[in-house]
């Protein structure tokens, strides 16, 4: 279907399932429940599962495919967000105009980003990209204020041109008149399903930059990234140029990363500069390595992972730990509590560290190799076409 | 480069899909039965504390934390019930909140906008929060006012001392007990001026955000107002922890007061600095170096030391004072932890508290109708004396303490001794003040 081959088209099946049933999947336990506390399918956090998944996707095809590895990816997010608000700011609160100015100024700011730091490879490379975004989160953080109203983040007042506008309008970002945050909420026996509309603009988006991804991925362009990252040397004497073919893989990523940044403040018009800072950045390199790197669907795993531990664990507060383990006596539940409140709460990014240390060690493949050896320990050997296109990174 | 394979069946079948894909969402419309966001059905009703429980507000997040679960205690009848007893409304029965028991989830806001906006949706979203509070920084607080504003829910900011949060970034749906930069200087100009005379070089080293500005802006003008002049103003940035390179300069600039207008950690990093490059030991134009810290508090002092003898600053509240509210509060807060509460603990379990008695008194969970409780009320027996709930700009008018390092602490809970208490009167602003305007409190919005 689409142009591919039927492995591909079965992933990408599996994918859009799993992104049209999120609310559905998401939300496992029945809402009054004690164990609604794991639930995630709320409209926040399922926008912030695409919309990273996003990104994560778009970093695999220069990480994955290129073997460049960039530390400074987060900066493009940070500047299609604040392209994106100063289309609201601008003209309207439509979406539209701010996705795609978002994805060109990303797009733009990586040419000139790329072009110089593609110069060098290796660690000179991934330290170079580091510096330029930390580079533009000090000048988004202060310089730059009046362009990105500095620590307090940019944001829509009512004051603002908003050309577009017209009485009456919306005041909330919308898509032709469809509210962002309009959402249809189900309720089935003890269960409450939250449907939303920004969360399925972002679900289609994301589906259409996997299908990309996946063509990428077949088309020759990819064999020749393939090439660089195997052997950029041998490349080069056989007579071909690698630079534009890094420096169009960088771009590409730079544009998804700009998606991702204008889909984040189409959700939520707000724009602040610690979306380019370096934590943002090897948050990325953190997603696409524990799902996967070089992968499909590895990278949209690492996402979830990561955004789930996040905003779950760290809203576990001793208050609620004292009481799941009310249960045992005394002299153990302390103990136990002060264990595992060091992994929970603001201790969260303890349980990430741990989590992501058990994945490099244990499974150098990330998630998906983890769920291949599964598929192999019930004995369905995967075929020879699976290996290929989910070979993980080296 | 790639090879596309378009045939006319390949086509109209992705056609279709993404046709169907574009028609999904329009299917989704918003609807729903109640009349405001998150109304409590059942017989508990959720807060919301969102608080830096990392980054360096940390310490603050943590007293906070402490101060909403002690009030959240005294809501529910447990404990001693604190300042619901001294407080002059007695709407507030012990009950809960009309008759609901309160129940609290507590999120990081990690000092940074984004997380902060990231845990507040969720709190909103997920767990039903009917009102945020918290907040240590005045970036995170204008943002999740702005949050709560959308949303249709009640912000109570938490320690945000920024001219910005009830000025130009003002919002019907939220309110701040807390004080501000203006009221800071306000109340220190005139000590300033007795302790030090008329005739100053002010040098300014300023955290580079919103707060530090509206700060600096702040005291500058109190300051020249009385005569002094300002040699200079330096921007730190906020993750800076070595001052060595932006206090040197300060030396041969000829100034001989240093204002520092950094908070928390900053704060206890760039005072540490100066003192150990000598500047209070300087004699600058024949007179003695002095160094200002505008905004103090107990905790900022613990974290300085030695330090902190003799500097001058202001405060929201302090629990030395002798009124009953305070009296009550720092005995229920040591019962349970052990030690004094900090300011930020108290503005945090008064907003808690205020919130709670406009909704008895609104006798709805309304956000329309509990801002209509709060704005404009005059309460009492809080810690803070007869405070008034501005109308215009959702803005608490109290006296402010003037403080002090204490040369001789007893015990590390009496580094800070209370230099005077400005009266409401002199800190009172006209709401439409030029470093206030330009802000619109807007429609209250509730949401649904």
């Amino acid at each position: 279907m689409l142009g591919l081959n039927r492995k591909d088209t079965a992933i990408l099946l599996v994918v859009a399932a799993l992104a049209i049933f999120a609310p559905i999947i998401l939300n496992l336990f029945p809402a009054r429940s004690e164990l609604a506390f794991f639930n995630a399918g709320y409209p926040d956090l399922m926008q912030r599962f695409v919309i990273f998944g996003i990104f994560a996707i778009g970093f695999n095809i220069l990480f994955g495919l290129t073997g460049y590895l960039s530390f400074g990816h987060a900066a493009f997010l940070g500047v299609g967000s604040y392209a994106a608000v100063w289309m609201f700011k601008l003209l309207n609160y439509n979406v539209v105009p701010a996705i795609l100015l978002s994805i060109v100024v990303a797009g733009l700011f990586s040419v000139v980003i790329g072009w110089i730091s593609l110069r060098r490879s290796g660690i000179y490379f991934s330290i170079l990209t580091l510096a330029f975004a930390e580079m533009s989160y000090r000048l988004a953080y202060s310089v730059l204020t009046p362009l990105t109203n500095g620590e307090t983040g940019l944001q829509v007042y009512t004051d603002d041109p908003q050309v577009l506008m017209q009485a009456g309008g919306h005041i909330v970002p919308h898509l032709f008149g469809l509210e962002m945050r309009a959402r249809e909420v189900i309720d089935v026996g003890p269960w409450q399903f939250v449907f939303p509309v920004g969360y399925y603009l972002c679900a289609i988006l994301m589906l259409v930059s996997f299908y990309i991804s996946i063509r990428i991925f077949r088309s020759p362009f990819g064999l020749m990234l393939r090439a660089i990252k195997s052997n950029q040397t041998r490349m080069t004497y056989t007579g071909l140029n690698p630079k534009p073919y890094t420096l169009a893989a960088f771009v590409i990523s730079g544009m998804y990363a700009g998606l991702a940044g204008g889909l984040l403040a189409s959700m939520d018009p707000l724009a602040g500069a610690e979306r380019m800072q370096w934590t943002a950045s090897g948050e990325v390199v953190i997603m696409t390595i524990l799902g996967g790197a070089g992968t499909l669907i590895g990278p949209i795993l690492g996402a979830g992972t990561i955004k789930y531990l996040e905003n779950v664990f760290s809203k576990m507060n001793e208050g609620l730990l004292h009481k799941w383990f009310a249960f045992l006596p005394d002299w153990v539940e302390s103990p136990v509590i002060w264990v595992v409140s060091k992994f929970t709460g603001e201790g969260w990014h303890l349980m990430l560290g741990g989590l992501f240390m058990l994945v490099i060690i244990a499974l150098p493949g990330g998630l998906v190799e983890g769920g291949q050896r599964i598929m192999r320990l019930f004995g369905r050997k995967p075929k020879a076409e699976t290996r290929t296109s989910t070979e993980p990174a080296e | 480069m790639t090879k596309t394979t378009l045939s006319r069946r390949g086509v109209l079948k992705s056609g279709a899909v993404a046709g169907a894909g574009l028609a999904l969402p329009t299917i989704f419309t918003a609807s729903s039965a109640a009349a405001f966001t998150n109304e409590p059905t059942g017989g508990t009703v959720t807060l919301g504390f969102n608080v830096p429980q990392s980054g360096p507000y940390a310490d603050e997040g943590a007293d906070e934390l402490r101060a909403f679960e002690l009030a959240v205690e005294h809501l529910n009848g447990e404990g001693g019930g604190g300042m619901m007893n001294t407080f002059s409304s007695k709407a507030l029965k012990g009950n809960g909140i009309m008759g609901k028991k309160v129940q609290y989830v507590t999120g990081d806001t990690q000092t940074k906008s984004d997380a902060a906006r990231a845990s507040a949706k969720s709190m909103i979203e997920k767990d039903g929060a009917i009102m945020i509070s918290g907040g240590s920084s005045s970036g995170v607080a204008v943002a999740v006012q702005g949050l709560c504003q959308e949303a249709g829910v009640i912000f109570m900011a938490g320690l945000t001392h920024s001219n910005d949060t009830t000025g130009k970034d003002k919002k019907a749906n939220g309110f701040r007990h807390f004080f501000n930069a203006y009221m800071s200087a306000a109340a220190l100009a005139p000590v300033l001026e007795k302790l030090y005379g008329t005739d100053r070089q002010a040098y300014h080293l300023t955290a580079d955000y919103t707060w530090g500005w509206t700060q600096q802006e702040s005291i500058q003008a109190a300051t020249e107002a009385m005569g002094w002049k300002t040699v200079n103003n330096v921007l730190t940035p906020l993750a800076q922890t070595d001052f060595s390179s932006y206090i040197a300069p300060v030396i041969n600039s000829g100034a001989d007061v240093l204002v520092l207008n950094h908070y928390g950690g900053n704060m206890v990093n760039s005072l540490t600095n100066a003192v150990q490059f000598g500047l209070r030991e300087k004699q600058v134009n024949g007179k003695n170096f002095e160094i200002v810290v505008p905004l103090y508090s107990e905790l900022m002092a613990k974290g300085a030391g030695q330090n902190i003898k003799g500097i001058v600053g202001s405060q929201n509240w302090d629990w030395k004072l002798e009124d009953d509210g305070t009296k009550a509060f720092v005995k229920a807060f040591g019962e349970k932890y052990g030690f004094p509460p900090s300011q930020a603990a108290q503005t945090c379990y008064a907003q808690t508290l205020l919130y709670a008695d406009a909704v008895e008194r609104a006798g709805s969970f309304n956000p329309c109708a509990v801002g209509e409780a709060l704005a404009g009320y005059e309460f009492d027996g809080l810690g803070n004396g007869p405070t008034l709930y501005r109308a215009d700009d959702h803005q608490c008018f109290k006296d402010v303490l003037v403080v002090r390092g204490a040369e001789n602490p007893q015990d590390e809970f009496h580094l800070v001794e209370i230099v005077e208490v400005t009266p409401v009167e002199q800190v009172t602003y006209d709401p439409e003040h030029p470093m206030f305007a330009g802000g619109n409190l807007g429609e209250c919005n509730p949401g649904a």
